[in-house]
């Protein structure tokens, strides 16, 4: 099996490449309406620096967040055939390639690995600009093998959810990478290696019933819908109004389904902590400078920073919402 | 009780009325005739109609209220059944069961779905197979047994999908399905999988990793309900028959895309029409699994179960090394 390597640039805080995205130079934000200045959103990894409202992160970005330096993504080029010729008011195939379009990935996650403060580990993100992250057979191999990759290196893997859940699109097979991923973990589990999950908004669907809830740890960001059914799917069944804050991170703690919730800010210090925990083996020393979790290493404008923007936004890649309600349905198991 | 009859049936219908008329009549060699006459049309007419079934009509076949569901085979299809309740955790969920069993003299360990047939007051009961966490999770228990005592385990799969309430968010039905896909990778005894019905998403996941994956003839098994698919991608469920045909959820498409091992053929008409043949034809296939995988080691069967799931989705993926078209902006 071949790896495909593609090098992203080291990442550097660079003020220009920052400025240069062409709109968006003010965000507002969705929960407390403070408008901010874009450039400091994103030192701040995109977190109201007000309100402490999680914008959504793009799968790089996410991925720069966590990692030290230079990383190497894996299995950037392996794409979807469109197995089913599937068609509904479109072809799948256009929707692939908007997405392509819009994130400059060939499907849902990214796949890496790197240093994450000093520990060797594989980093998978999901990226909802594409097709609502949901997960089909590239997403199902990619982290698959990130998981293998880890097992024959003997380090651990950290996987960012954000994702509708399956793919509709590429049916039953979909379906079957809950199990493909969920066996890979389970090799990963009796190799006696970490695997954290790291569930954002949102995570549902059958990301959440097979990896998202198999962590060692199981962390969360807060105010993240998590759950396995959409919120429009369990009130169609029951017929009544949710209760507030029903799937979001803070319910899901208090019922006993996550370890913590960690603010974005502080997620790379958590992680390297429950690392060191684990016993992983550590090679560097971390970069020089403060502390990890303060670092404002998400600079790289490769993914611009999942924030408002003014205009229509396409239907796959709805901007992120208060509360993080869709503005429309994820074409994915979750919604139905 | 006369078998309910599905929407495109209804030609079999006018001709079962016409039978059922006839037999009213005083009994006379001609009217015999006409009534042999006519059952030989209904059969050539439930023929063609099963032979050529649309996507949306094998929905409707799985769904049938009248097909055999999990309880009518394990009596068909083993002795001395002791059922197992409870996960020990929560409670006993009765839209899955689990039970001790014999196949042919050998001791197994059978978990299913269980719709529930009969009347609306066993459907509730039942949840009508939407089975909540502490389903899933008295199922693991019980296939931890069969581990520690080296039985095999038969999973019949016929769920419309996990229960998606209030409940079962809240007791983390999530876990409990993910769970399952992570320790059913890991059990080191012989696991056949028979999808028998609706084979509904995650729910039905949730019991169905195994050595090898039967699935009826006219059962279905799908990332989402069409109903739900139509809704979402068409913004109309009444699209549902354009969805059931774009999912591609039928059993040679799924035996084609590499998800099922077999097809269990079914009797004329649907399994609904003759449960005791259906059954037969049936456990041909499970008799001959199970066979097969008693032959190899555990290392074995789990190196294979690996692969197998493994190699799931294989036949979507492609390396394109073209730059990507990224979008500015
Ligand atoms: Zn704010």
């Amino acid at each position: 099996m071949a790896w495909f390597k593609r090098n992203r640039k080291p990442i550097e805080a660079n003020a220009d490449r920052a400025s240069r995205v062409p709109e968006g130079l003010w965000a507002k934000c969705p929960s407390c309406a403070q408008i901010l200045y874009k450039k400091n959103l994103v030192a701040n990894l995109s977190v109201c620096p007000k309100c402490a409202f999680h914008f959504r992160l793009s799968a790089a970005d996410r991925v720069s967040s966590l990692l030290d330096g230079p990383w190497t993504e894996h299995d950037a080029t392996l794409a979807s055939t469109d197995p089913l010729d599937f068609e509904d008011t479109k072809p799948y195939k256009a929707r692939l390639e908007a997405g392509t379009a819009s994130t400059g990935l060939r499907d849902a996650v990214i796949v890496a690995s790197g240093h994450l403060d000093g520990y060797p580990a594989v980093v998978a993100a999901m990226e909802y600009g594409f097709i609502g992250g949901s997960m089909g057979v590239v997403v199902g191999e990619k982290i698959t093998r990130g998981i293998e990759r880890a097992i024959a290196e003997r380090i651990p893997v950290v996987i960012v959810s954000c994702s509708g859940g399956a793919r509709m699109m590429e049916g039953t097979l979909s379906l079957m990478q809950m199990a493909k991923i969920s066996a890979a973990l389970a090799r990963l589990d009796r190799a006696g290696l970490p695997y954290v999950s790291v569930l954002t908004d949102p995570t549902t669907g059958g990301v959440t019933a097979s990896f998202a809830m198999l962590g060692d740890l199981n962390i969360a960001e807060p105010g993240a819908l998590i759950g396995f059914a959409g919120p429009r799917v369990i009130e169609q069944t029951i017929r009544q109004k949710l209760p507030e804050g029903f799937q979001r991170s803070e319910f899901l703690l208090e019922h006993g389904m996550l370890d913590t919730i960690v603010d974005r800010r502080e997620l790379k210090a958590t992680l390297s902590r429950m690392l060191r925990f684990a016993g992983a083996r550590r090679d560097a020393a971390p970069p020089p400078g403060p502390p990890p979790a303060n670092e404002p290493d998400t600079t790289d404008t490769e993914t611009e920073v999942d924030a408002p923007e003014p205009g229509p936004s396409e239907a796959e890649a709805p901007a992120p919402a208060p509360k993080g309600e869709l503005t429309e349905p994820p074409p994915s198991d979750q919604a139905t | 009780m006369p078998l309910e009859l599905l929407e495109f049936e209804e030609p079999i219908g006018i001709l079962l009325k016409e039978i059922e008329a006839l037999g009213l009549l005083p009994k006379t060699p001609e009217r015999e005739r006409e009534i042999a006459e006519l059952r030989d049309r209904v059969g050539s007419i439930r023929r063609d109609l099963y032979a050529n079934l649309t996507p949306w009509q094998r929905v409707l076949v799985a769904r049938h209220p009248s097909r055999p569901n999990t309880l009518d085979y394990v009596a068909l299809l083993f002795t001395s059944f002791s059922e197992l309740h409870g996960d020990r955790l929560f409670a006993d969920d009765h839209a899955i069961v689990c039970g001790l069993a014999e196949h042919h003299g050998t001791p197994v360990l059978v978990v299913g779905h269980q719709k529930g047939g009969g009347d609306t007051k066993e459907k509730i009961f039942r949840n009508f197979g939407y089975a909540k966490p502490e389903g899933y999770r008295k199922a693991l228990r019980a296939m931890r047994l069969a581990e520690k005592f080296r039985r095999p385990i038969v999973v019949l799969v016929d769920t419309p999908a996990a229960y998606p309430g209030i409940e079962s968010e809240e007791r983390g039905v999530a876990e409990a399905i993910a769970l399952n896909l992570r320790e059913m990778a890991m059990l080191s005894v012989p696991i056949v999988v028979i999808v028998s019905g609706e084979g509904g998403s995650g729910g039905a996941l949730g019991l169905a990793i195994g050595d090898r994956i039967l699935m009826q003839e006219h059962a279905v098994y799908s990332v989402i309900p069409p109903e739900g698919c139509a809704a979402i991608l068409w913004r109309d469920a009444n699209r549902k028959m354009e969805a059931a045909a774009a999912l591609r959820i039928g059993a040679s498409d799924l035996r084609d895309l590499g998800v099922i091992d077999e097809i269990v053929p079914e009797p004329e008409g649907g399994a609904h029409t003759d449960p005791t043949a259906a059954a037969t034809l049936l456990d041909e296939a499970l008799t001959r699994a199970l066979e097969e995988l008693a032959r190899d080691s555990p290392a074995l069967r789990l190196d294979r179960r690996y692969d197998k799931f493994r190699r799931m989705g294989s036949v979507g993926l492609v390396e394109n090394d073209a730059e990507p078209a990224a979008g500015e902006g």
